[in-house]
């Protein structure tokens, strides 16, 4: 682990914070940085969460040894990881200089003013991952990731000539094939986690705890602020290791609180507010753990009687775990493809959806096939509900599912259960591609209502909660 | 006068071809209204009848046996209907010793008052029915032969260069309308996959195969990001057609005349025109877990509402959907609707 802790600490300075940070004796806070590191190893799926993130602590601490580190923080992209770095830096710094008497838990208050003058400040960045297109990018990362000593995945050659500037990767090209365990720059955890993602093991927001890190996603994006902004208040009179145990706990609160409890609060909010009454057809897609969850409270807790119909769409067909979790707490449900929506839809009276981020503007990024479902329950004057934690929110704004998604491995749609497989040579047919999105955004009209822990909020809300949770810090 | 029995050979061929149509041998409706086409000629030629009263009422009857084994299959009903305003129009031209212009089988304010050609009985004997009737069916079946051929070639005129078109599923007529355009134009094809048939990606494969046009294969689940760029969306489902709508994209339906069917549905009338498949292709028998439980629907059919619809492509031409009633006026005649 140590040796994790060396990658992540090429600088001289916050040697022993750093090393906290990578320590092996913390779980959490290995997984919080794995996932940081994650990022990297996968590379490929990461999306910019919050291009502000990073700025607003660089400029905020001038360190002279800091630049010399990072001679690439003047490009725009600066990974998850070295932000963590910086954090433990800095954090170290603060308590050798001890220049701020109160930095210790005071420090949250007087950090987070000055961050969000920063973040006013701060141009706008374009994160690299949408700028896969431009060569000098591929090469700055590929550097990179070579002084990592993280393995490349190589780049797809058949590429959807509207989605050059994302990442294309397979899943045949083994991950671990280049990474000998004895390199040492990653941590083992690390590399089993990345694995997962890239197989997409793991998918949905909030199934477990390491899914809120889950690469590209905005919910990542937001813990990994969060642990950094946890490690910058860590009071600095304190040894090593009760700031890692302060760490552990500060980040087992936030899953607490941020996910756990924050199902909790929605899915009273909801039941406690009747939105889900006796008779109702409610439509759900995919398999979001947090309206499943709904759904079996109000049918185990309240003994609501309603039915449910689960849309699944391929690849990936999560609907039936949906369903399969459904009819194991004995709620009634019909399952059907997203072909069918529109056959489906006269009967529903409700549609559920989760979501991946909702973005500043408003706009709803899920998994892809929430927006055509809203669209149809729109067009037939169904509610759409959106259920959605606080620590899902971006800060980021998009009005398409362009410029920034997730391509998926275009081969899951070729092994059809059809007896014919039109398309098992798809990659020798020249003019052929296949795309696999995997999240889709669309607009706010679509959406009748949100449902937060906070509340039933419109979309449009968004911003004005962002605003809130960063005045909270 | 009562309805003979059929001759046994031609009970026979009915009997084959209604089975054929319950296992669903012919795929696609084209086969379906032409065997059903040459049936009835077949029926015609074959089966005693002296006025063309006895005629109709026997292609009735048997067309209604057709229509009940595959109800959603509407090109039966509609070639039956064809068939028999075939017979209306021939007796009316030889009775009244004149052509009927086939646009004109409307009651009009002014032909009632002219009542020159008005004809309800039908007992009269006519010698020549038989010949001409079986000529007109004969034309009508190579415009059946042509009818993908004709709406292919106006592929030129809806699709320019270096568009982005958006289809969905397998259709013989889209797929040539799309080989047409692409021999002349470069433009782009997004398919969508449509599970569980995927005949989608049998489109895709084909289109960049024969017609090396680019072709990009989605999911169903992903029509609505790409739809903002599409131009066109041809022949799809309610869904892509509310997605084009949202996008203010058009969408254009390539449909042959045979396909037209003078039934008044709209989306709450489901279960009036669709059929449904085994929930085999949505989840496999082996998930037992889930079929024990779950109840699992797999529609074939959408209903796209004409409001969605920006033109309507046939094999003569393009049209607004409002004007589909016209078209309708045209080719059945206005009895023959309920058979």
């Amino acid at each position: 682990m140590s040796e994790a802790g060396k990658t992540f600490t090429p600088g001289a300075g916050g040697k022993g914070k750093k090393q906290d940070v990578a320590s092996p004796e913390q779980p959490s806070q290995k997984k919080k940085l794995s996932k940081a590191e994650k990022r990297k190893l996968r590379m490929e799926k990461q999306k910019e969460q919050k291009p502000d993130a990073n700025q607003p602590d660089a400029p905020s601490v001038k360190q002279p040894e800091k630049k010399s580190d990072v001679p690439q923080k003047s490009k725009a992209e600066l990974k998850a990881e070295r932000r963590a770095k910086q954090e433990a830096e800095r954090a170290a710094k603060l308590a050798q200089k001890g220049e701020m008497p109160s930095t210790n838990q005071g420090s949250t208050g007087g950090q987070t003013k000055p961050r969000s003058e920063i973040i006013k400040k701060e141009r706008p960045r374009v994160s690299d991952d949408i700028k896969v297109d431009d060569p000098s990018v591929l090469k700055r990362r590929a550097k990179k990731l070579e002084k990592q000593q993280v393995p490349q995945r190589i780049d797809s050659e058949k590429k959807v000539n509207l989605f050059n500037h994302l990442d294309q990767f397979e899943r045949s090209i083994s991950l671990t094939k280049e990474l000998s365990f004895s390199s040492g720059g990653i941590h083992p955890a690390i590399v089993m986690l990345g694995l997962q993602y890239a197989e997409g093991y793991i998918c949905g927001a909030n199934s477990s705890f390491l899914n809120q890190c889950r690469p590209k996603s905005v919910s990542m994006g937001n813990a990994i602020k969060y642990v950094k902004m946890q490690i910058s208040n860590i009071p600095q009179d304190k040894s090593d290791t009760e700031a890692k145990s302060l760490l552990c706990e500060s980040i087992d609160s936030y899953i607490k609180k941020k996910i756990y409890l924050a199902d909790d609060a929605i899915s009273n909010i909801l039941i406690g507010n009747k939105k889900i009454k006796d008779k109702d057809v409610i439509m759900i897609y995919g398999c979001s753990s947090l309206i499943v969850r709904i759904l079996c409270d109000a049918h185990e807790k309240e003994e609501i009687k309603f039915r449910v119909i689960v849309v699944d769409s391929r690849p990936k067909q999560e609907g039936k775990e949906a369903a399969k979790r459904l009819i194991r707490c004995g709620v009634k449900c019909s399952y059907v493809l997203i072909n069918s929506v529109f056959y489906m839809m006269p009967e529903v009276t409700k549609v559920l959806l989760g979501a991946h981020a909702l973005l500043a503007n408003g706009y709803i990024m899920s998994r892809v096939g929430s927006s055509l479902i809203a669209m149809v329950a729109k067009s037939q004057n169904v509610p759409v509900l959106v259920c959605c934690e606080t620590y899902k929110f971006s800060e980021r704004a998009q009005t398409d599912s362009f410029v920034t998604n997730e391509l998926g491995d275009p081969d899951d749609l070729v092994h059809s259960n059809s007896s014919v497989d039109y398309l098992r040579n798809w990659r020798s047919i020249k003019n052929l591609t296949v795309l696999n999105l995997v999240y889709d955004v669309f607009p706010p009209e679509l959406v009748s209502m949100v449902v937060t822990e906070l509340g039933m909020i419109p979309c449009t809300s968004v911003p004005v909660v962002l605003r809130v949770r960063n005045v909270e810090g | 006068m009562p309805l003979t029995a059929l001759p046994s050979d031609l009970a026979e061929r009915l009997d084959q071809f209604i089975r054929s149509l319950k296992k669903g041998e012919l795929k696609g409706s084209y086969d379906v209204a032409h065997q059903t086409l040459l049936f009835l000629r077949r029926l015609i030629s074959q089966s005693r009848w002296s006025t063309a009263k006895d005629l109709r009422e026997r292609i009735r009857l048997e067309g209604k046996k057709l229509i009940s084994t595959q109800p959603s299959e509407s090109a039966i009903g509609n070639m039956v209907r064809r068939v028999l305003k075939i017979i209306w129009e021939e007796y009316v031209s030889i009775i009244s010793g004149q052509g009927v212009d086939s646009g004109d089988t409307q009651e009009s304010l002014q032909k009632m008052l002219r009542a020159d050609v008005h004809v309800d009985d039908f007992s009269k004997p006519c010698p020549n029915l038989k010949g001409r009737v079986i000529e007109s069916i004969n034309e009508l079946l190579s415009e059946l032969e042509g009818s993908a051929d004709s709406i292919a070639t106006q592929a030129l005129e809806h699709i320019h260069s270096s568009e982005v078109i958006m289809t969905m599923g397998k259709s013989r007529t889209v797929e040539a309308f799309l080989l047409n355009a692409g021999k002349s134009r470069k433009f782009q094809v997004i398919v969508v996959e449509s599970a569980p048939s995927y005949q989608g990606q049998e489109l895709a494969v084909n289109l960049a195969k024969k017609g090396n046009i680019e072709t990009t294969v989605i999911t169903d689940s992903a029509i609505y990001s790409p739809s903002w760029l599409d131009l066109k969306a041809v022949c799809g489902s309610h869904a892509l057609a509310l997605a084009a709508k949202h996008y203010s994209v058009p969408l254009i339906v390539c449909a042959p005349l045979f396909k037209l069917s003078p039934q008044f549905l709209c989306s709450e009338d489901q279960e009036a025109f669709n059929k449904f498949e085994s929930p085999q292709n949505v989840v496999d028998f082996y998930e037992s877990d889930i079929h024990a439980k779950v109840h699992i629907h797999n529609p074939v059919f959408d209903y796209v509402p004409p409001e969605l619809v920006t033109l309507y492509i046939s094999n003569i031409g393009g049209n607004a959907p409002s004007y589909v009633y016209r078209l309708l006026r045209e080719l059945y005649h206005p009895d023959d609707y309920e058979i």
